[in-house]
């Protein structure tokens, strides 16, 4: 038997979180003594970017009725070629629409947003998110098929090198319920929950306009964009951005707030930032007990300066 | 038309997440309870299409006798009716199936949700649901229209939108965008008033079928002190998050 794993790919290419996914049941593998079998429908990358993280087999779906995505239809397709009774998926929102719809195909129990490796593999018990970040919930599986999904960099990639080989299936699953009628995709910009540093600002911007030094510190680091609520609501900022209990969790390596005070349904979003930072002029910003490191002061002149500096230490 | 809403009553925002004592469950002293935050943008959808459909509305709860003024707030928001199936549900495989039951026999066109529950963070119920109804599933939903049979859906995607066409009967799973939050209802006296007097069925569950067990909970550890570094001494930021933190 092997553990599957579903390598979620945008328009052929694979996805951060696909290889933190094959590093999350290469994990699992370690602990059952199987090999890895990563599933992707249509993609147009190599396998071997899936060799390097542990997957020693890798099943291409060759599909053209799933060219558009359809929870349904995905979840079809991966029932057709996941012959195992463990199947990782990412907690991204395709691969989590899917795993539900394969979990109840199947008669899985499927356990979401895992954070860690599994404490045990017979029966499953593994850590997950809950409370929006308050708690952590230790859940068991009943019975013998489980998928996981696994909240995105909370596992982390890992390399692993296996020699692997492919395999393709042709598939033709019927895929008439839904159709896509457009389809808008930003190119070259980062996706938020998957970047490893945010840069966040809040009202303490002032204005829409100002955003042009938050996206040059993002610039320098890497990072990308995102704001708070009140922010997004008023359109400053497109609501993709918002990060908090309505809109997204993330949790990035470093997180840098400017300017936002740090409202309970913000940090929701993002408390399991493994650090953060807050600059604000207001030094009673409830904020700062939830930061690791914190600056008073105008941001309009801090958020420069800091971008100046941190070229300087990229040289 | 008929709609069914699924709501999931939850610990307010501000509520202090606490466990019992011996770890193995949610501790439900003192805690506020609302309508799933995402629920009620489902809701505040459904009510429009109410409004400019005339569809009829019906919400869902699986839940003990505690959600019922939950449930009653989702009728004072605008829904005709409401149906409580009276389970403490364990987990969303056992949800999913109530929500199921229910739906099989009432011959809904929609079913909304919002996409997750802002306590146990699932998100696994409304696709459950669609899979168990065999129906069509859009998750993150940020818009949607109903024409005739057809549903035009716009959900998220990682960067970007989709505009999707479905076939009714379908199971859809919002987020904030399906409405603009600017336009969530907040119940007036007239609403508050007329809710006590639409019907609350409670049903029984069909199952006590569980596929996850929660076996412990713990809380989240609290961070180290906050270090403040002067605004005019940044160099030592970046010396603490390069050397010290190392995430530049």
């Amino acid at each position: 038997m092997a553990v599957f794993v579903y390598a979620e790919n945008i328009n052929g290419v694979y996805k951060k979180a696909a290889f933190e996914a094959v590093s999350y049941a290469r994990s699992v593998a370690d602990q059952t003594g199987e090999t890895v079998t990563a599933i992707s429908v249509n993609p147009t990358d190599s396998s071997d970017l899936l060799y390097k993280y542990g997957a020693s087999n890798v099943i291409n779906i060759k599909d053209e009725g799933l060219k558009n995505f359809s929870a349904k239809a995905y979840a079809q397709a991966v029932k057709e070629v996941a012959d195992g009774n463990i199947i990782v998926f990412p907690h991204t929102t395709d691969a989590s629409s899917i795993a539900p719809m394969l979990a109840v195909m199947n008669g899985y129990s499927l356990i979401t947003n895992v954070l860690e490796a599994p404490e045990s593999v017979a029966p499953l018990q593994v850590k997950r998110r809950a409370f929006s970040g308050k708690g952590f919930m230790y859940a068991k599986a009943e019975g013998t098929g489980v998928i996981i999904t696994v909240s995105q960099n909370a596992f982390g990639v890992k390399e692993n090198p296996v020699s692997g080989s492919e395999e393709v299936k042709e598939l033709s699953v019927a895929n008439e319920d839904t159709k896509v009628i457009s389809h808008e995709q930003s190119s070259g910009k980062l996706d938020l929950k998957e970047a490893e540093i945010v840069v966040s600002a809040g009202r303490g911007m002032k204005g829409p306009e100002n955003w042009g030094m938050i996206e040059d510190l993002a610039g320098v680091l890497g990072a990308a964009t995102a704001c708070s609520k009140p922010v997004s609501d008023i359109g400053w900022r497109p609501h993709a951005e918002h990060v908090g209990q309505t809109g997204k969790s993330i949790a990035p390596n470093l997180y840098i707030a400017v300017g936002i005070s740090g409202a309970i349904q913000h940090l929701a979003g993002v408390n399991s930032s493994k650090t953060i930072v807050v600059i604000n002029s207001d030094a009673e910003s409830p904020f700062y007990k939830s930061a690791d490191y914190g600056v008073v002061g105008d941001a309009f002149q801090i958020i420069p300066a800091l971008t100046e500096k941190i070229k300087a230490l990229k040289g | 038309m008929k709609i069914l809403v699924c709501i999931s009553s939850v610990p307010d925002t501000t509520s202090k997440i606490n466990f019992t004592a011996d770890k193995s469950a949610f501790d439900k002293n003192g805690i506020q309870w609302v309508i799933n935050p995402l629920d009620e943008f489902a809701l505040t959808k459904a009510v429009k299409l109410q409004e400019s459909q005339g569809a009829t509305v019906t919400v869902i709860n699986v839940g003990d006798a505690v959600t019922e003024p939950v449930i009653r707030k989702a009728l004072a928001i605008g829904a005709n009716d409401a149906v409580r199936v009276n389970l403490d549900p364990k987990d969303s495989y056992s949800t999913a199936k109530e929500i199921a039951a229910v739906a099989q026999n009432g011959g809904y066109d929609l079913i909304l949700c919002g996409k997750e529950s802002l306590d146990y963070n699932g998100g696994s119920v409304p696709g459950m649901v669609a899979q168990l109804l065999n129906q069509p599933f859009v998750n993150a939903s940020v818009g949607l229209d109903i024409n005739g049979t057809e549903a035009t859906a716009v959900r998220e995607i990682e960067g970007g939108k989709e505009t999707i066409s479905v076939k009714l009967p379908a199971v859809i799973a919002g987020q904030k965008g399906l409405v603009d939050e600017k336009d969530l209802i907040i119940p007036n006296m007239r609403g508050i008033m007329s809710a006590r007097t639409k019907p609350l069925q409670v049903v029984e569950a069909t199952s006590s079928e569980v596929k996850v067990q929660g076996v412990s909970y713990d809380s989240v550890p609290p961070r180290a002190a906050v270090k403040m570094v002067s605004p005019d001494n940044l160099d030592e930021l970046v010396r603490l998050l390069h050397e010290e933190a190392k995430v530049i």
